[in-house]
């Protein structure tokens, strides 16, 4: 009999979360900026983490990813305990996240870009002695991953260069091109025209499909309408959990967001 | 999408070499014939330190990493050749090695206490661990204080030419600095040389795609390390002493300046820097006007004119021509 690994997964992801935090906290000098916050994605769904400006979403970014380390709590991925692992690590182990301000290769191309994910998972990233045509074999790749989010016809400029939204979406090829089993995207959708965060929302929707993702979003349009499960944020504390019907009709949530049930967005 | 038109249309031609190889056609042919009109000691000190600025560019403008401390290893190499030279007795390019392997081991200490630390905090930690190396240099026995190691015969190289003869010395110092100045090339243009590029570009976002930076800027550091006490140890070779100017921190100043002069993160800068500040050097040391002055002076027109160099500026100029 064959086992099919992503089947056995999906089956597992159901019951079990890839990643889980437990009693999450983050101090920065006196201030609390996350505070016991527990947290679970799973393979297969659309986790999305709301809250108003300030409320500590990056930060549990930043905390599940190891960029911070959390001044108490327990980080879990795939039956690892991370919470004292680095960075650099995490990535490999399959967490990849993107960033709230933009994070590009500014000075190099939109295909170099792609290409330097690319370049660790096929073992080219140590060669200080081979030439740059080492890496053409990674470019038809690149290339697919650039179609994908709308950048192909763009493929040599500068990613400096870029509009806001569409630096986004550079910086969503770069991630998938790592195919993370766990993806944490913070505000994959700012800046964006009307029609590219359709676009863009459904492309995430269907990654979501091969991992666990976990994204920060104040689009609550797009929440509601490809977010599986929602964590509401609020002075570094989680408000209320559940899906959009349940979090919406929260009272404390709609006070949160002053009463708008489109955060005013 | 469609995989066939990704793989034609889209697919667009990488950057030619052509414009590269052109320019190291006519770098070798210059270096050839250069002696005919210019004094060969000249032009081999101009090498040693093009050669050193190339190496030192290597970290700042292809890393972004700016060290305070690169007098350590291009002073530490050419103590140590000096003195293998001097005491031992060995060849030419023994001596060359051992200051090679000098510069490594300094570069591996320095560099793994520095690269914890970033931006201007990473340059103090530099200059601070060479100017700590500055100070064993002047109180270890081997490097005879203020006199230096002087007074060695040059050798035959493999044994076999006599580098005493200055033609003779000249082509060595002039084919060894175009390999080291290949081997920079390499680096740069290589897989390894694109994440050292993504590191300058963004830390973070290197750090969130799985690669652990730390070790990357220290294979960066120890390279340029190398590259640099290769420089020092040419630089020995040529006039025969080592001394604490060397190692001392206005030499780390220096070869900063000789890179932002020539243009920062560009192949030709730091060797046209080199040339310029030299070339600076050698004019006002015999004019009896402060070379301190002239340097001072020039550094604040480099500030205040060519903010990308004078490599960086022309490059910018004949870009901006042909958009
Ligand atoms: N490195 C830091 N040092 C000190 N305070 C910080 C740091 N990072 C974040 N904070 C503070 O923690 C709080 C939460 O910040 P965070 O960036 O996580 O909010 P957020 O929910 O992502 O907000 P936004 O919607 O504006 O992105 C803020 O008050 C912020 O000022
Ligand atoms: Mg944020």
């Amino acid at each position: 009999m064959t086992t099919h690994p992503a089947a056995v997964r999906s089956d597992a992801g159901a019951s079990r979360a890839v990643l889980s935090a437990r009693g999450l906290t983050k101090r920065f000098g006196p201030f609390l900026a996350v505070n016991n916050v527990d947290i679970d994605i799973h393979h297969g769904r659309v986790h999305a983490l709301i809250g108003p400006n300030g409320a500590g979403k990056s930060t549990v970014f930043n905390l599940l990813t190891k960029f911070y380390t959390p001044t108490a709590g327990r980080i879990v991925l795939d039956g690892t305990d991370i919470t004292a692992m680095d960075p650099a690590r995490v990535a490999r182990m399959g967490m990849v996240r993107s960033f709230q301000i933009s994070a590009t290769f500014g000075d190099m191309s939109l295909l170099d870009n792609v290409c330097i994910a690319l370049q660790r998972p096929n073992h080219l990233s140590v060669q200080f002695w081979r030439p740059l045509s080492s890496l053409d074999r990674l470019r038809p790749r690149a290339m697919e991953l650039l179609d994908r989010v709308g950048l192909a016809d763009m493929a040599q400029r500068r990613a400096a260069d870029l509009s806001y939204g569409r630096k986004r979406a550079l910086e969503i090829a770069t991630t998938l091109a790592l195919e993370p089993r766990v993806l944490l995207l913070d505000e994959p959708l700012a800046g964006m025209g009307h029609e590219d965060v359709e676009n863009m929302a459904s492309l995430i929707s269907t990654v979501a499909r091969d991992c666990a993702l976990l994204m920060v979003e104040h689009n609550l349009r797009v929440v509601a309408d490809i977010g599986d499960e929602i964590t509401v944020l609020q002075r570094g504390e989680v408000l209320a959990r559940g899906d959009y019907a349940t979090v919406s009709t929260d009272p404390r949530v709609r006070e949160a967001y002053m009463g708008s049930e489109d955060g005013g967005h | 999408m469609s995989a066939t038109r990704i793989d034609t249309a889209g697919m667009p031609a990488r950057r030619s070499a052509a414009p590269a190889l052109i320019l190291l056609a006519a770098l070798v042919a210059a270096l050839l014939i250069a002696p005919v009109w210019i004094y060969p000691v000249f032009m081999m000190k101009l090498l040693c330190f093009a050669l050193f600025a190339a190496a030192f560019n290597l970290l700042l403008g292809y890393t972004g990493l700016l060290s305070f401390g690169h007098a350590a290893f291009f002073g530490g190499a050419a103590y140590v050749s000096a003195h293998a030279m001097k005491v031992w007795q060995v060849t030419p390019e023994v001596a060359i090695l051992a200051g090679i392997a000098t510069a490594v081991v300094l570069g591996l200490v320095i560099g793994a206490i520095a690269i914890r630390r970033q931006g201007i905090y990473f340059a103090m930690i530099t200059l601070a661990l060479s100017q700590m190396f500055y100070f064993f240099c002047l109180q270890a026995p081997f490097t005879n204080g203020e006199d230096g190691i002087q007074g060695f015969s040059r050798g035959r190289l493999f044994g076999l030419v006599d580098l005493n003869d200055t033609m003779n010395l000249y082509y060595f110092i002039a084919a060894v600095t175009v390999l080291g100045l290949l081997a920079i090339w390499r680096i740069v243009h290589s897989p390894f040389g694109q994440i050292l590029k993504a590191i300058r570009e963004n830390e973070p976002r290197t750090i969130s795609l799985g690669y652990s930076v730390q070790r990357y800027k220290l294979a960066a550091f120890v390279m340029s390390a190398a590259l640099a006490g290769l420089a020092g140890s040419l630089k020995a070779l040529l006039f025969q002493f080592a001394t604490l100017t060397d190692v001392a921190w206005n030499m780390s100043g220096e070869v900063i300046l000789m890179t932002l002069l020539g243009g920062i993160g560009t192949m030709a800068g730091p060797v046209v820097g080199a040339a310029i500040l030299v070339g600076l050097q050698n004019f006002f040391a015999t004019s009896g006007f402060p070379v301190t002055i002239v340097l001072g002076a020039t550094f604040m027109i480099c500030v205040l004119l060519f903010r990308r160099g004078v490599v960086g500026e022309l490059a910018h100029w004949l870009e901006s021509r042909k958009a």
